[in-house]
């Protein structure tokens, strides 16, 4: 069994440790608010997201281009992101937390979220074995690792740059009396 | 304690943070991420490598339409790895905050799931464990999540991520209104 080395095991523990102190601290762990902006009525987690995106794409890149990291962009496969997709969606509203809100909601002692981590599992062993016996479908048209400026032809600031504009203009509009 | 010191438990005594302050860390913490261990955030590859380690411990042979037979496309082989320790570090993390600040309800059934279906608490972990499988099995199919690909595919411009973003937000949205009516939309 392949197993990473310790430093870098303890780097995913600091990282994990972070990232769920911070999903706490947004409050987002919680059912209630993720279903309130599902029901169109709370846009805080999608704030979350937003600016996570935004503040990310930026540094991303940055330390991209300086070679110190690798991008690891998802093949667009369009059954399979389609597909998935819709079973993500139905399955988040009806569950009320995603997947790394279930563990934050469990450390922060919610208990239906626990029955959420453990169909989580199941959810993951009915995918190994399914997987196999439907991956010709999934996988059928896959488009390959493209990015939006790649298929566009563009470049990429413009694109970091909108993104950063509408958290900023959403703010702003939140900021106004 | 430095008042730097002073300032950074304050914080992680409070309740609630701004979501933008809380974005803002979520994205620098990517940044983190990608150059430390040239990862995304993502949670649900740790559980699909554990069900398929699982898997292959329950039997072993390496049959034909097994999943390590099948090779997943575009995908690493099963390990344990960083997704592992950062899965338990959200735990360990999410619980770390809640304590400092004191914000533990202790509520089996959410208030709003209740007001719909009832506060029996059978229900609600019926319908979280059918959630849960439902978003799991999406996940793993469109190979990432609200972290995966909402966040971290739609930061790196992944055409994939957007796509996936947009149509897991609407389909989440429509089944929302469909289990929680406009009369729950009304009530929040």
């Amino acid at each position: 069994m392949r197993v990473d080395p310790i430093g870098k095991l303890l780097l995913g523990l600091g990282t994990g440790v972070a990232f769920g102190a911070l999903l706490e601290k947004g409050g987002v762990a919680r059912h209630d608010m993720i279903v309130r902006q599902l029901l169109l009525h709370d846009g805080r987690v999608a704030t979350v997201m937003g600016t996570a995106a935004a503040v990310g794409a930026v540094g991303v890149y940055a330390l991209e281009r300086a070679g110190k990291t690798q991008l690891s962009v998802k093949p667009l496969q369009p059954v399979a992101i389609v597909g998935g997709g819709v079973l993500f969606g139905a399955g988040v509203a009806l569950l009320g937390y995603c997947p790394g809100t279930s563990l934050a909601a469990v450390g922060a002692g919610r208990r239906d979220a626990v029955a959420g981590v453990l169909g989580m599992l199941a959810g993951a062993v009915v995918f190994t074995w399914l997987y196999p016996r439907f991956k010709a479908q999934l996988e059928a048209g896959n488009q390959g690792k493209v990015t939006l400026p790649e298929v566009t032809r563009t470049p990429r600031w413009p694109w970091i740059a909108g993104l950063s504009a509408l958290i900023a203009g959403r703010a702003a509009l939140e900021a106004r009396p | 304690m430095s008042a730097a010191q002073v300032g950074v438990l304050a914080a992680l005594r409070r309740t609630a943070w701004s979501p933008y302050a809380v974005g803002a860390g979520i994205g620098m913490l990517s940044w983190f991420a990608f150059a430390t261990a040239d990862h995304p955030l993502g949670i649900t590859t740790a559980f699909e490598h554990a069900a398929a380690l699982l898997g292959g411990v329950a039997s072993p042979s390496l049959e034909h339409g097994s999943y390590f037979s099948a090779e997943r496309a575009e995908g690493s082989p099963p390990k344990i790895g960083w997704e592992w320790t950062l899965v338990g570090g959200v735990f360990l993390g999410a619980w770390l905050s809640s304590r400092l600040s004191g914000d533990r309800p202790k509520e089996d059934v959410p208030a709003l799931w209740a007001w719909r279906f009832g506060d029996g608490r059978a229900t609600r972990y019926a319908g979280a464990f059918l959630g849960a499988a439902l978003m799991m099995l999406g996940a793993r199919i469109a190979q990432g999540c609200t972290s995966g690909h909402a966040i971290s595919g739609v930061l790196q411009l992944a055409l994939s991520s957007w796509i996936f973003a947009a149509v897991m937000f609407a389909a989440a949205v429509g089944t929302a209104f469909a289990l929680f009516g406009r009369e729950g939309a009304r009530r929040v």
